[in-house]
């Protein structure tokens, strides 16, 4: 039962820092992007090839180049697309998507293909053995990414960057009319949001000790998505908690062991049904956040 | 070469059908109809239903034009239903909503469809006979004789229709300015009503004739849709001509990408994505699209 709780708790920490990644990138800044999981993929993969590699790197230097792959591959798709309005970046960032799970099934030589890679190893962090065999050092591991992170975008909010995010998500013509270069804006956050997801990847990959294309789907992008809209756009304590409800009611049944009684289907089907009534009724989420008094 | 050109004239024009329904709504309402691909998706597998249910007593070419019209009303009552439960009370909600809404939409609908009719793949049986006609050196099978000539009817069709008639011509006033198309007189609910199920019985006859080939599954609608809205955007979003173009344009250039550039099949996906990528750097409004800037 305690491991159960410890095994939330990592598949918690882990799905919540891809919600903080789209909360600052969808929240924050207003654009949709539909591919956490692709980010996420590509922090997983860039850990398992290197961590099975001849010369596995130490972990800082892992997290350095997890960090930048993923905010290499955020700049790939924002510069496109960002500077245009903000739909192109979804239709972009669903065919980004796709087709890093083409590349993962294709390119055999790197990721394994279909089979994906395994017996991935442990890491070192000092002298303390992060596996995933000790769940309880794994569970602060995890969520000392969260906190770092979670007080970077608290920082971040009250700078004069994260002014200028929620100025281009409230109003992108004034926004850049006041001088602001709404593109870099734009990028920049996209390429944090894309990193932060990497590293949940790193994370993933390290914990499960192999990575397969298929954990990286579209439905993990829509999943992540449901989580921060269910919480509250804009509000990172809001989108913990929209992760917490959503991890408990995907993973439970499945921990429990009665996932077989419950197709898969009816899960996504309740994260659809979340989108759109929410979206009717109560388009700030549960918690919400502070509405800016604008009259459009 | 010439019959690289006629089978990818041929995926094309199925592309170009599909991508008139997202151009068609992105004309009146300015947002990405997400849900377009499912729709298609579950008009294709009624049409399916009708087929195997009717051919057992009847002529399998009557029953065949039965279940086209059948799987045409379909969609676009469901077009409609969607519509009016999901759309139309976001119309004036900030951006981010209404794509949200389609997202969810679209999720449930792919994840409804794999757990009523499973998620095998389904035969739909080719109503005619199909031997390849040849001709010089060109084969034509008959197949794809009907895919060019009911693409190129109705595109036909469709472009008299939206450039002669009164309801063409609201369609192009409420795209317009649908403002002042309402304070004309234009009922402009209907008009977006009428738009949706236009677009939607496009779509499901390209779902129809797509899976003669490819047969039936749940998710058929997504990966055409998504390569329909790039055809959309490559030719100029909102611009009719444009859609037709791009699909066209999309269907030649994946064809020939295998066939003569010699692209792994297993990246053929992935072309689309890349047009789409240097489309948007290159000329972001598309290739027909006018280069509008937006008036404050």
């Amino acid at each position: 039962m305690i491991s159960l709780v410890l095994l939330i708790g990592i598949y918690f920490g882990i799905y919540a820092l891809l919600a903080l990644g789209q909360n600052l990138i969808t929240g924050m800044t207003g654009l949709l992007s539909l591919c956490q999981a692709a980010f996420m993929a590509i922090g997983a993969y860039t850990t398992a090839i290197i961590l099975t590699s001849h010369h596995p790197l130490p972990l800082a230097e892992l997290i350095v180049i997890v960090v930048f792959m993923g905010s290499l591959f955020g700049a790939m798709i924002g510069l496109p697309t960002l500077r245009l309005k903000g739909d192109y970046l979804a239709i972009a960032s669903l065919g980004f998507g796709e087709i890093v799970k083409n590349v993962l099934l294709n390119a055999d030589k790197f990721t394994g293909g279909p089979m994906g890679i395994t017996h991935i190893p442990s890491v070192q962090l000092g002298r303390i053995l992060i596996s995933p065999y000790d769940k309880s050092v794994y569970l602060i591991f995890v969520w000392g990414f969260v906190g770092v992170i979670l007080w970077g975008l608290f920082r971040l909010q009250r700078s004069r960057f994260g002014r200028a995010l929620e100025a281009i998500r409230e109003d992108e013509v004034a926004a850049s009319s006041l001088g602001l270069n709404t593109t870099l804006y734009k990028v920049v956050a996209f390429m944090i949001g894309a990193a932060i997801s990497a590293l949940a990847g790193m994370l993933w990959a390290i914990y499960n000790g192999s990575v397969i294309p298929q954990s990286f789907d579209f439905m993990l992008s829509i999943m992540v998505l449901c989580m921060v809209v269910l919480g509250g756009l804009g509000n990172y304590f809001a989108a913990l908690v929209g992760t917490m409800v959503i991890v408990i009611i995907s993973e439970l049944p499945r921990l429990l062991g009665f996932s077989v009684l419950i197709p898969a289907q009816l899960d996504q089907i309740l994260f659809g049904l979340i989108l759109v009534i929410l979206m009717i009724y109560r388009p700030e989420g549960l918690l919400g956040r502070p509405v800016s008094k604008r009259n459009s | 070469m010439l019959q690289h050109l006629l089978n990818g004239f041929t995926v094309g024009s199925i592309y170009a059908l599909v991508a008139l329904g997202y151009t068609l709504v992105y004309g009146v309402l300015k947002f990405i109809n997400f849900a377009h691909g499912d729709v298609l998706m579950i008009g294709t597998y009624i049409a399916l239903i009708v087929f195997n249910f009717l051919r057992t007593f009847i002529e399998p070419s009557i029953a065949f034009i039965i279940a086209i019209l059948a799987g045409i009303a379909s969609s676009a009552l469901l077009a409609v239903l969607i519509e009016r439960v999901a759309y139309r009370p976001l119309r004036h909600a900030p951006r981010l909503a209404p794509l949200l809404s389609a997202i969810g939409l679209s999720v449930i609908l792919s994840n409804t469809a794999s757990l009523i009719f499973g998620t095998k793949s389904q035969r739909f049986e080719m109503p005619f006979n199909n031997t390849p006609i040849h001709w010089g050196n060109l084969v034509v099978t008959p197949y794809q004789g009907l895919i060019l000539l009911t693409s190129l009817t109705m595109m036909v069709l469709l472009h008299f229709f939206i450039k002669m008639t009164r309801t063409g011509k609201a369609m192009r006033a409420v795209s317009e300015k649908p403002m002042v198309a309402q304070l004309m007189g234009i009922d402009t609910d209907r008009i977006i009503r009428f738009t949706f199920i236009l677009g939607s019985a496009l779509g499901a006859v390209a779902g129809i004739l797509v899976s003669l080939d490819y047969k039936v599954y749940p998710t058929l609608g997504s990966l055409i849709g998504l390569k329909a809205f790039i055809a959309a955007v490559i030719g100029g979003i909102g611009n009719i001509s444009g859609a037709m173009l791009g699909g066209i344009l999309l269907g030649v250039l994946e064809t020939y990408g295998v066939a003569v550039l010699g692209i792994p099949v297993g990246y053929k996906d992935s072309v689309a994505f890349v047009l789409l990528i240097i489309i948007l750097l290159w000329r972001p409004s598309g290739i027909l699209g006018s280069n509008k800037r937006e008036k404050i």
